[in-house]
Formats: structure tokens, C-alpha cells, sequence
């Protein structure tokens, strides 16, 4: 500390009161934290156009800056300058609110999100119900927007994301049952602690069943291909939000993407250890230059973040799109089963200590 | 403690505004809206007692799960004003008192409970580690756990008589059989034809 920090400065935060202090480490951390997101959300972008038109045999955006990576900020800024249109007939409260509060949920979950050893914004009990809490809160932002439009393509897009939305949590829920009872605790960070150890350790292998569900039903919250319905630009042009523009939709497109983001760690945290490094406890590792490899990090995180993108974009690559009927099967008849059924077999298994359940409940 | 006063008569103040915002918003839509406000206030409040489990509970499944539900209905049932304007006059004077008689009820329960010597005057925090999800659990799972259960049985019950209300077959309803969809082969549904050209070149 000595070295980086010079003593005034040292002294000049001693003398804040303990109030002060707390406010601006807390604020810090939120900035720090929501800026990475948001600049992660930008760049998602650019990775999805570039792995896209990989597969489909094309370069993607290559134009602004060096390999194009300009091509975020140059979108940000052609959307922030366009004129926003409000259609005369909606509801205008509801229409121009109805972006922000699908944005703020998906913002607001990173606070319990645990990013690196000792690192969480709030470090809070019940942190798995308030994931819950706030993604179930999202879908507010899709109906009102749906509604407030005034247009019946909007409001059928709003009807099925809803409709889409409220099944797939039951079964999210469930899986997350399996969590909470593999981590013995509610507060993500124990249940990270609970997956320290190394790849043997992760929750993805007692509850592979789960983390399958989990991870399907998190495309299926987001709205995203297959799943993608509630947009069906070939059905309903572009569902919810067809009236938006400008800023207003680059609102919605930042909430889908900080949506994806956030699934993505949190498939993360619940299944693959989050910050926790796969070789922890290779020795051999040791006082080799490879050391870091078997140290937990926040870098851990990123890359099965980034992992969980690379899905997400190969998923809306290759599959057609869902049937309506077909997606609520899905989530009412196949998932719902599995998850009850797995929680069962997953309770017995660890009651009789049986292969990996044996280290299972804290 | 001051913080913790005015925090609570923020949320009190909202909360009360958007109960009454409920009754006498005129657009249907807005007065769901309200009453998700309402919620969020009272989840809020919760929150302050140190109650996080229903605080989160609430905004979970009344928030979360039945007031889309709700809003889903009355955005498709398409409510006029004008209807629900007549409603709010006709049913005051019952809804008056209605209001009334739950006032007077808490009033007398909170003098019986403060003449007692129940009612502290202000809130006591709890002692630090205290885990009120699993508090709640101890609780329900050991003194409480048939009237429990019994809940759930009701529950699991009402589930049963919903999905076999909805269940009833209509004459001339199209349904898919969807594994006969998915087993469906190509050989079935397609005769290659072999013929020859018809003109001979």
C-alpha cells in the first residue's frame, strides 16, 4: 500500500468519517463494476456480428477502426442522435419508461454478483431470491412497452414474452433449488466458496440436469434465439418494440444484452464456480511462471462469461426458431419434470452420501 | 435511527399515495401499476423490520408472477373508463364501510396490544448473524410444519381443480399430437416418383 498510495492521501482518507468512507468505496465499486458491464455489453455486440458472420461465411463489421472494433461506439452514437418518434396514440408515460425498467433489473443483479475473491457490492443473505426478485421484475419493461405502443404487433409481442417469461422461471427457480441445496446457503458468495477445489468440485457435474435446464431457460428469459418470439420479425415485424427508436431502443437492445451478460454469470456462479480456477490444486503448477492458472480471479469469471456468449450467439447461428406451442411444452412439460425429478434424486443421493452428492449441502 | 425513521415515512408516504392512486386512477393499467407500487413499498418496509425473506418473497411472487398475470388480463379484457368510473361511485358507500370496520379493527388490536405492553416504541435491530430465511425455515419446518404441509396439499389441490377447468374438451377442437409430429419420417409423408423424360432429345 505504502508504495502506491502516497501518506497524505493515506492520512486524508483516515480523516473521512466512517459514513463518507462507505459511501464512496460502495460508489466506486458500482461504477467500476456497471462501466465493465456496460463496456462487456458494447463489445458483445461487435463479438456476435464477428462470430455470426464467421459461421455464415462472412467477414462482419471491419470498417470503423482497426478490425472494426469501432463499430459499438460508431452504433451508440448514430442511435443517441437519431430522433426519438413517439406514436401519437400510445401512452406516453409508459412508453418512454417502459425501456428503463427493463434495463434497471438487469443492471441492478450485478450488486450480489460475486466477482472476484472478497469482491461483491452487497454481500447480502437471501442474494439467490433477490436474483429471482429482479428477473422476474424485468418482464415489465416487455409488456408495458408492448401496451403503451398501442399496436396490436407490439402488443401480441408482449403477450408471448410475457406468457414465455412467467414459465421459463418456474423452471430457472427449480433449478436454482438444486443450488441453493448443493451450496447449503442463499448468499452467492457461499455458494461459490461451496465449488473452490478445482473442476471436480463444480456443482456442473452432481447437477448436470439442472445446469442444462438453467442454461436453456436463461436463453429462453432473455428472448433470445431460438426462443426469440416475442421480436418474430417475420411473424409480428419486430413485436415489442416496433414503434422505438432512437435512444429508446438502444435502451431495449442494451437491456437484452446486459440480460445475456448477466445469465451468463450467473450460469456461472451457480454451476461452474464463478471466480474459481478449473486446476486449482494442480500442484505442479507451483512456483511455475503458470502459477496464475490455479489461482481464483475475476478473470475465471470473464472467460466462462465469455464462453456462455460464444453460446449464445452460436445457438442464434444455427437453430430455426421455436414454435410458439412447441417453446411453452418445453418449459411447462419437459423442464418442470426434470428439475422436480433431479431434486429428488439429488436429495436421496446426498443423504446416502453416494459418489459426487457425497460433499454436497455445506 | 433518525435515517432509519425518515426512511420509513418515505416509503410509508409512497405507499399510501399509491394504494390510493389505486382506486382512483383512471386507466385500469395504471391502477395495476399502483398496486405494484404499493407492493414494492410495502416489500420495502419489510425490508426495514429486517424481514428480507418476505420482503423478497413478495416482490417475487405477488410482483414478479401475479400482477403480470393480472396485467395480462386486464390489457386483453380491454376495460372502458366510463365503466369503471360508474363502478368507483357505486360501490363507495360499501367500500367506505368496509374501510371502516378494518380500521376500527386494527385500532382496537394495537390498543389492546399497546395497553398490554406488547408495542415497544420503536424498532430493535436484530443482533448481528441473524438469518431471517432461515429463521423463517427453523420455524416452518418444525413447530408449524403440518399447518404447512396442509397448506401445500390446498394449494397442490387448487392447482388440480384450475388445470382441469381448463382441461374440458370442446366438439371440433385441432390439436397436435406432437410426438407423432417429432416421430413423423420422411418416407411417410413423401413418394419419390420415378418417371422419364418426357421429351426425348
Amino acid at each position: 500500500m505504502k508504495a502506491l498510495v502516497p501518506d497524505f492521501a493515506i492520512n486524508i482518507w483516515a480523516s473521512f468519517p466512517p459514513l463518507l468512507q462507505y459511501l464512496i468505496s460502495t460508489t466506486t465499486a458500482i461504477l467500476v463494476v456497471m462501466i465493465s458491464v456496460i463496456l462487456i455489453v458494447a463489445f458483445s455486440t461487435y463479438f456476435e456480428r464477428k462470430v455470426i458472420g464467421s459461421m455464415q461465411a462472412r467477414v462482419g463489421p471491419n470498417r470503423v477502426g482497426p478490425l472494426g472494433l469501432g463499430q459499438p461506439f460508431a452504433d451508440v452514437i448514430k442511435l443517441l442522435i437519431k430522433e426519438i418518434v413517439i406514436p401519437s396514440q400510445s401512452n406516453k408515460f409508459l412508453f418512454v419508461i417502459a425501456p428503463l425498467l427493463s434495463l434497471i433489473p438487469a443492471l441492478a443483479t450485478w450488486a450480489v454478483m460475486p466477482l472476484h475473491p472478497g469482491f461483491v457490492i452487497a454481500d447480502i443473505n437471501a442474494g439467490l431470491l433477490y436474483v429471482l426478485a429482479l428477473m422476474s421484475v424485468g418482464v415489465y419493461g416487455v409488456i408495458l412497452a408492448g401496451w403503451a405502443t398501442n399496436s396490436k404487433y407490439a402488443f401480441l409481442g408482449a403477450m408471448r414474452s410475457a406468457a414465455q417469461i412467467v414459465a421459463y422461471e418456474i423452471a430457472m427457480g427449480f433449478a436454482l433449488v438444486g443450488v441453493l441445496m448443493a451450496g447449503g446457503s442463499l448468499n452467492l458468495g457461499v455458494i461459490v466458496a461451496g465449488q473452490e477445489g478445482g473442476l471436480s468440485q463444480w456443482f456442473l457435474i452432481p447437477l448436470f440436469p439442472l445446469f442444462i435446464v438453467y442454461w436453456i431457460s436463461g436463453l429462453a428469459e432473455t428472448n433470445r434465439a431460438p426462443f426469440d418470439v416475442a421480436e418474430g420479425e417475420s411473424e409480428i415485424v419486430a413485436g415489442f418494440h416496433v414503434e422505438y427508436s432512437g435512444v429508446a431502443f438502444a435502451l431495449f437492445f442494451l437491456a437484452e444484452y446486459a440480460n445475456m451478460v448477466l445469465i451468463s454469470g450467473l450460469t456461472a456462479v451457480f454451476f461452474l464456480g464463478g471466480w474459481a480456477s478449473p486446476f486449482e490444486g494442480w500442484l505442479f503448477l507451483q512456483g511455475t511462471p503458470m502459477q496464475w492458472l490455479a489461482a481464483p480471479s475475476v478473470g475465471w469469471l470473464f472467460a466462462k462469461i465469455c464462453f456462455f456468449m460464444y453460446s449464445f450467439f452460436w445457438f442464434r447461428a444455427t437453430f430455426p426458431r421455436y414454435r410458439y406451442d412447441q417453446i411453452m411444452r418445453l418449459g411447462w412439460k419437459v423442464f418442470i419434470p426434470i428439475t422436480i425429478i433431479w431434486i429428488a434424486v439429488e436429495g436421496v443421493m446426498a443423504w446416502l452420501r453416494v459418489g459426487p452428492w457425497a460433499t454436497l449441502g455445506g | 435511527m433518525l435515517f432509519h425513521s425518515i426512511l420509513f415515512y418515505v416509503f410509508a408516504t409512497v405507499m399510501i399515495g399509491a394504494a390510493l392512486g389505486v382506486v382512483f386512477a383512471r386507466n385500469p393499467v395504471h391502477s395495476v401499476l399502483f398496486l405494484v407500487l404499493t407492493f414494492f413499498e410495502s416489500a420495502m418496509l419489510w425490508l426495514l423490520a429486517e424481514a428480507e425473506f418476505l420482503a423478497i418473497v413478495l416482490v417475487l411472487v405477488y410482483v414478479g408472477a401475479v400482477m403480470v398475470l393480472f396485467l395480462f388480463v386486464i390489457m386483453m379484457l380491454e376495460v372502458t373508463i366510463e365503466a369503471v368510473k360508474s363502478g368507483l361511485v357505486r360501490y363507495a358507500r360499501l367500500a367506505i364501510v368496509i374501510s371502516l370496520v378494518m380500521a376500527f379493527q386494527l385500532i382496537q388490536l394495537i390498543w389492546f396490544r399497546g395497553s398490554g405492553g406488547e408495542i415497544s416504541g420503536g424498532f430493535v435491530p436484530n443482533p448481528e448473524g441473524y438469518d431471517n430465511t432461515k429463521a423463517l425455515g427453523a420455524v416452518l419446518y418444525t413447530e408449524h410444519v403440518y399447518a404447512f404441509e396442509i397448506a401445500a396439499v390446498v394449494l397442490l389441490v387448487a392447482i388440480v381443480a384450475a388445470i382441469t377447468l381448463t382441461m374440458r374438451k370442446r366438439p371440433g377442437l385441432k390439436v397436435q399430437n406432437i410426438a407423432e409430429q417429432v416421430a413423423v419420417r420422411a418416407k411417410d409423408r413423401v413418394r419419390i416418383v420415378k418417371m422419364d423424360a418426357e421429351k426425348k432429345s
